[in-house]
């Protein structure tokens, strides 16, 4: 357990490249994920077709191979950039579709009778909107939403594995091969910095949920 | 292609439908531009010329069949791979669930706990540690044994969690029918309620089979070696010179893998559903209440 002590400062580095990567690819998937989402639901035919291909392709193949099109493919298209930038650009894009979903499925929890409700009492398209619709499709959202994030978090790794560098697995993987430490201690301080990072946001999201649950 | 209804706006008027069809046009518009973008990028660094794609499709190329034949044997062992990830899956995911229906809220502590860490933790970094840990302690598999090892350690709890969500789905006259009969609470478990869960959740069940066929491709970036589809592919890029090309063929093979899958699911999502007398006629057919929910945690990794 020595390589624990001895190496904290390269976990704690580790754990901060980490939540750079998740922290870049939350903004980037949910902004994606809600322009997708947005697509969806219009009432524009060739957006919501450009919206169900993007996401019954991407959620249909692995994860790892959007990041070999990133990862390798770009830079042979003259997109040269660094690793960092390829793997959040295909964790993001990854994560959209899946942000998508979510949302979409929480509009679509909302009853019809609650639009038709708002309208009935002369609530104009925008108000309905605002003050009815939405605020009940954002309380639907959040448990899926909320496990979208956490496997963000988790696929985050994934991204590490492809030679990032300075992330929690990139960490491990150095300690184990390059530096030759017993495997067991040093993916057991890899696996605790996942985990403190999943397990408070999982809390935190349960807390919101609570927060915003609505009797129906 | 009329809109869905949805609640967010009401059956469109004339004004309404005009504006929708100028902003179609636009988009497609777009569209168009953005894919002759992308056309002439590609084509200025010669993705288009024949001698990238010729191997990968035209059976009279010199490379063909062995290109082929090294993506045979990937779709093998990607699918053999996937299969006995599952299998281990359910049966240690029957077991965790068993356990947890059977044990004392105390005594079933660790378990909960060994659960939530698994849970926790990326799969990526579960195969990694099969690969690394397993061998210090004088376990030398081949390394997809590591993949199986590693993806069945992040399923079965995974798969614990659908078995433990369609027992509670049960109405709870079935447990309380099997213990009036007689039956001790172990046998009103494994006869009565794990049997109607698996049948319950067999929808998620395959939806959870798509994430691990999608997982088993974690392998090309963690271990060296198992031949699995996007490893093959990765070598034979690394012959071709091809990587846009080969990632095409190999993501085109996963997403039609996967979307047969996602089709058994739907419909085996209908069949019970029918089988329970409820009718698929209903909207909520297209998207299965049950699958949507259960894939939406696990279908993301």
């Amino acid at each position: 357990m020595d390589v624990l002590v001895d190496n904290f400062d390269l976990f704690v580095g580790g754990f901060l490249g980490s939540l750079r990567i998740i922290a870049y690819s939350l903004v980037g998937s949910l902004v994606l994920g809600a322009i997708l989402a947005m697509m969806r639901v219009s009432p524009v035919a060739p957006l919501r077709q450009f919206g169900s291909g993007y996401v019954s392709v991407v959620r249909n193949s692995p994860l790892t191979v959007m990041l070999f099109f990133t990862a390798f493919v770009l830079p042979e298209l003259g997109f040269n950039r660094p690793f960092f930038q390829l793997g959040v650009i295909g964790l993001s894009l990854y994560t959209a579709a899946f942000v998508c979903e979510a949302i979409r499925s929480g509009i679509n929890a909302v009853p019809d009778g609650q639009a038709e409700a708002a309208r009935a009492i002369g609530l104009t398209f925008s108000q309905s909107l605002g003050s009815v619709v939405m605020p009940q499709a954002l309380r639907t959202v959040v448990p899926p939403l909320g496990s979208v994030v956490i496997a963000m978090m988790k696929n985050s790794a994934i991204v590490g594995a492809f030679g990032v560098g300075g992330d929690l697995y990139s960490v491990g993987s150095r300690l184990t091969s390059a530096q030759g430490f017993a495997a067991l201690p040093v993916l057991t301080g890899v696996l605790l910095g996942y985990l403190a990072i999943t397990l408070p946001t999982a809390a935190i999201l349960s807390r919101i949920e609570e927060k915003v649950a609505i009797v129906r | 292609m009329s809109a869905p209804p949805s609640v967010l706006y009401d059956a469109p008027g004339p004004k309404a439908l005009r504006r929708h069809r100028v902003i179609a046009v636009v988009s497609v518009l777009v569209f168009v531009l953005l894919a002759a973008l992308a056309a002439v990028r590609l084509n200025s660094t010669g993705q288009f010329e024949a001698d990238r794609w010729a191997p990968l499709y035209w059976p009279g190329d010199d490379s063909f069949p062995s290109v082929w034949n090294q993506i045979r044997i990937g779709i093998q062992n990607t699918l053999l791979a996937a299969a006995l990830a599952i299998v281990f899956s359910l049966i240690l995911g029957t077991v965790l669930t068993t356990l947890r229906l059977l044990l004392g809220r105390y005594s079933r502590l660790p378990l909960v706990l060994v659960a939530e860490v698994l849970r926790g933790a990326p799969v990526v970094i579960l195969i990694f540690f099969a690969a690394r840990v397993l061998p210090q302690f004088g376990v030398n598999l081949s390394q997809l044994w590591y993949l199986v090892i590693g993806l069945t350690a992040y399923n079965f709890v995974v798969i614990g969690e659908i078995l433990r969500a369609g027992v509670a789905a049960l109405p709870r006259g079935q447990r309380e029918a099997g213990l009036a009969i007689g039956l001790t609470p172990r046998q009103a478990v494994l006869l009565i309620q794990m049997p109607q869960s698996f049948r319950l959740m067999l929808p998620a069940l395959i939806s959870q089979l798509v994430v691990i066929v999608k997982d088993t491709s974690l392998a090309a970036v963690v271990l060296i070696g198992p031949q699995e589809l996007l490893n093959t592919g990765r070598r034979i890029e690394g012959f071709l010179d091809n990587p846009l090309q080969t990632y095409m063929l190999i993501a085109i093979l996963y997403i039609i893998i996967n979307s047969l899958l996602g089709r058994l699911a739907v419909f085996t999502e209908d069949r019970l559903s029918r089988a329970r007398g409820q009718g698929s006629g209903d909207d909520d057919a297209a998207v299965p209440a049950g699958r949507s929910g259960a894939d939406a945690p696990a279908g993301t990794t």
